[in-house]
């Protein structure tokens, strides 16, 4: 029998039972893949509809829409659903998709596994969400949870703490399983050197999750200890303190917000080369500089603190350790415009979100070395400044990184062509709305409108309209994004193999719709 | 042809440049309503440099960097430049976008840490006051001269934030921005301001004096002010600490030191006996 005769007899073995049954039981990468990127686009639409929330509330100063106490939930919902439900998940099925592909892999290393670590989702965000209809609302005091005004929240607060653990077991369980499929399914012939870079972003990302989840989950059972079996981690009066939380909140949140890039500098390292159809500039250093701000994620959580009180040479440490970041943070964006540098550049929409995300993370990492400076920080903290700052980097940067790989990899998973002149329109669309949803919040916060607030003086009125009305386009043209993908999913123009001409890498070699199972036989590595 | 395209890319790109520095150099011009306020402090001075020549060196950077991206999204793409080039290294270039900015971030931390180190000096204040933060109103204790402050939304602004309200929050003057008793202090002097909150944690922004502080519940935190001119500076809390949090609002009067004093003499006149240290019933029905 021929091996392709036997890799066919395989794979018919394996067919997947139809219905339900295939998505509750499979152990398959693509589709485990599919079931956390639905997830993720789900969750970025219920994110959305409390964001769209917010911007109503604070479209003019006299709005009454919503009370405060149920702002201040939209507000903290938003945060924890966007970053646990729509970034993070969607990076896991990039990675359940693509890793194996790209590194000449059947599958992921442990399957069920796998399985397990998406099926726990639903169940978290369920806990999570049902708290906004418990006797004293759901969580209302930012996705930082800050003791104790943490503590004083109503039946929801033990719902929030075990949801975030069930999160961060996922994670966990993810994590590992990238970290045991990268390191041992590499085909014969890939070094880790001649991995593509997004593998190496979350082989990186991966051991950044493993490191710090544990340290949320210890936390918030620390407030859960606090709150119900008579502990005082975080109260003065028995012997702790609330700052005790900050530090760990921040030792576990600074690398989440690496957790949240590094994966996107990776997607973004895949789209400029090949559509300048030129090979990545400085590969190694790139890795690197991946390295290094995995490094030195880990010791600067203190620029979050900077008003808390700390000691003068925690300040300096921490200013200068941030600082610090900016450099290997430059070499990746260098490196990218040495990469487009006399390339034959076309535009199709993943590279031109990927083009944004150049110009517009680095504007947030602008604003993030003005943060880092103490004495300036006095001014900017949680003010509209930080909240521009990361959401340069959250929403145009790992977000729109986020639909450029979407965009990049539909025809793989597909099949088909989705529509590049809605893809265009949905591009422009989101890029134009989420500057003037995102660029006015610079202003509002210098001239001193203070985050997470539910009105406001009359003096910010005129931008908080701009900034209103940026984000209702800004949301509603997501929902072309959506019609994209279905559009895409169920008919278009036949995508061959390598759907882009620029396009290298082995996920290319695979024919379109990539097979069920990726590489029965270990491709050749040149 | 060629020639002609390429003028005009070129000027495409310069009026692009120029618009974006237009954008950008909004805010240096512009009153308080798009950057910080220059402050009535020494220290708020000295911040509003730090945070304009830290803007300044961001724009600059962004014009070059822009610059490269504009120009290679120009030039080099494949109707003007159908055949790539191969290289994908060179080592002068890595070692220096290395080393480059490392020097650039020097000259911000330097000034950064000298003026931290000012912030942080304590030594030789002629005034202390003690405030915390209340889920949702501030305390001002003056130790000194036995005084005790408590400062919520003013009524008129509360009246505008009720629901079946009979006024409009744009016919109220400082709308959430204005208090029933203000803090009080004296120009001219190096006051230390020591913060804690009294329940969770609450934090003192006044962007006039440049600085905010955490009011943590059980630790103290100090700062210091020097007023220069006299007037009133508003500013909010700016810690999450509840469903009233955007409702605390911070007013400072700076009097000179003897219009000080006569504001403490009569305060001390007008509130005398224990009746003054009440906390007075949170009126936030909303
Ligand atoms: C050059 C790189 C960066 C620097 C120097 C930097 C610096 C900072 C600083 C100092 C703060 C604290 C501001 C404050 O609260 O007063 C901050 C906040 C934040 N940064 Fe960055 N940052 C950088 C890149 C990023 C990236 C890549 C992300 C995520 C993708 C990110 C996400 C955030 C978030 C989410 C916050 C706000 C957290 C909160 O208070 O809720 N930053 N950044
Ligand atoms: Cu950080
Ligand atoms: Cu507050």
């Amino acid at each position: 029998m021929s091996s392709e005769a036997l890799a066919h007899d395989h794979a018919a073995e394996h067919a997947p039972p139809r219905g339900l049954m295939r998505w509750i039981t499979t152990t398959n990468h693509k589709d485990i893949g599919t079931m956390y990127l639905v997830l993720s686009l789900i969750m970025f639409f219920v994110g959305g509809a409390m964001a769209m929330v917010i911007r109503a509330q604070l479209f003019r100063p006299d709005m009454q829409l919503v009370t405060p106490l149920f702002f201040n939930q939209m507000a903290t919902m938003h945060g924890l659903i966007m970053i646990f439900g729509a970034v993070m998940p969607a990076f896991v099925g990039l990675a359940n998709w693509m890793i194996p592909m790209m590194i000449g892999a059947p599958d992921m290393a442990l399957p069920r596994l796998n399985n397990w670590s998406f099926w726990i989702l639903p169940f978290a965000f369920t806990l999570l969400l049902i708290t906004l209809f418990l006797p004293g609302g759901g969580p209302q005091g930012g996705w930082t949870m800050y003791v104790p005004f943490n503590l004083q929240l109503g039946y929801g607060f033990p719902f929030m703490i075990f949801a975030i653990h069930l999160m961060g077991i996922s994670s966990v369980m993810g994590a590992i399983n990238i970290i045991a499929t990268i390191l041992n399914m590499r085909a014969p012939g890939m070094t880790l050197m001649k991995m593509p870079l997004f593998v190496w972003a979350w082989l990186i990302t991966a051991y950044l999750l493993i490191a710090v989840m544990p340290v949320l989950a210890g936390g918030v059972t620390m407030q859960l200890l606090d709150r119900y079996f008579g502990t005082h981690f975080f109260s003065v009066a028995g012997g702790g303190s609330p700052i005790l939380w900050e530090h760990v909140f921040w030792f576990f949140g600074h690398p989440e917000v690496y957790i949240m890039i590094l994966p996107a500098f990776g997607i973004i390292s895949e789209i400029i080369p090949t559509f300048s159809r030129k090979p990545i500039f400085g590969y190694r250093s790139m890795v690197y500089a991946l390295a290094s701000i995995a490094f030195l994620s880990f010791i600067v959580w203190g620029h979050h603190m900077f008003v808390v009180g700390m000691p003068v040479a925690a300040d300096l440490f921490f200013m200068f350790s941030t600082m610090l970041i900016a450099v290997p943070t430059g070499i990746k964006i260098f490196n990218w415009v040495a990469t487009m540098w006399k390339g034959s550049l076309t535009f199709e929409t993943p590279m031109l979100f990927a083009v944004a995300f150049i110009v517009l993370f680095t504007i947030g990492g602008f604003s993030g070395v003005m943060l880092a400076l103490v004495p300036a920080d006095f001014q900017y903290n949680n003010s509209y400044f930080v909240v521009a700052h990361f959401h340069y980097v959250l929403v145009t940067g790992a977000v729109f990184a986020i639909m450029a790989a979407v965009y990049y990899w539909l025809p793989k998973w597909t099949g088909h062509m989705y529509n590049e002149f809605w893809g265009k329109t949905h591009f422009w669309l989101s890029a134009i709305a989420a500057n003037v949803l995102y660029f006015p919040m610079h202003f509002l916060g210098l001239a001193g409108m203070p985050r997470r607030i539910p009105d406001y003086p009359l003096q910010f009125a005129n931008l908080n309209m701009v900034v209103s009305i940026g984000g209702f386009v800004f949301g509603l043209s997501q929902l072309i994004f959506v019609a994209v993908i279905f559009s895409c999913v169920r008919a278009g123009k036949k995508a061959e193999a390598r759907a882009w001409e620029g396009a290298r890498g082995l996920e290319w070699t695979l024919p379109s719709p990539a097979p069920y199972h990726s590489f029965s036989t270990p491709p050749e590595i040149a | 042809m060629v020639t002609r395209r390429r003028a005009i890319a070129g000027s495409l790109t310069i009026l692009g440049a120029l618009l974006s520095a237009a954008v950008l150099a909004a805010p240096a011009r512009a009153a308080s309503e798009y950057n910080l306020p220059y402050g009535v402090t020494p220290i708020s001075h000295a911040v509003y440099r730090l945070h304009m020549l830290a803007f300044w060196m961001m724009c600059g950077i962004g014009v070059i960097v822009f610059g490269l991206i504009f120009y290679s999204v120009i030039f080099h793409r494949r109707s003007r430049h159908p055949v790539p080039a191969k290289f994908h290294e060179n080592t002068v270039f890595e070692i220096v976008w290395t080393i480059l900015p490392f020097f650039i971030l020097v000259i911000l931390a330097v000034p950064a840490a000298r003026l931290l180190l000012r912030m942080e000096n304590l030594r030789h204040s002629q005034l202390t006051v003690r405030i915390t933060g209340y889920q949702w109103l501030w305390r001002y204790t003056y130790p000194r001269y036995g005084i005790n402050v408590y400062s919520r939304l003013s009524n008129s602004s509360l009246a505008a934030v009720q629901y079946g309200r009979h006024l409009s929050p744009y016919a109220v003057p400082h709308y959430l921005r204005s208090v029933t008793h203000p803090m009080v202090v004296p120009t001219g002097e190096k006051i230390r301001l020591l913060v804690t909150g009294g329940d969770v944690i609450h934090a003192w922004w006044v962007p006039a004096f440049g600085l905010q502080i955490d009011g943590n519940p059980g630790l103290i935190n100090a700062m210091w002010i020097k007023v220069l001119k006299p007037g009133v500076y508003r500013g909010a809390c700016n810690q999450i600490c509840g469903w009233g949090h955007g409702y605390m609002p911070i007013v400072v009067v700076a009097k000179p030191p003897k219009q000080f004093l006569a504001w403490v003499h009569h305060w001390r006149a007008t509130h005398q006996g224990p009746g003054q240290g009440d906390f007075p019933p949170h009126p936030l029905g909303l």
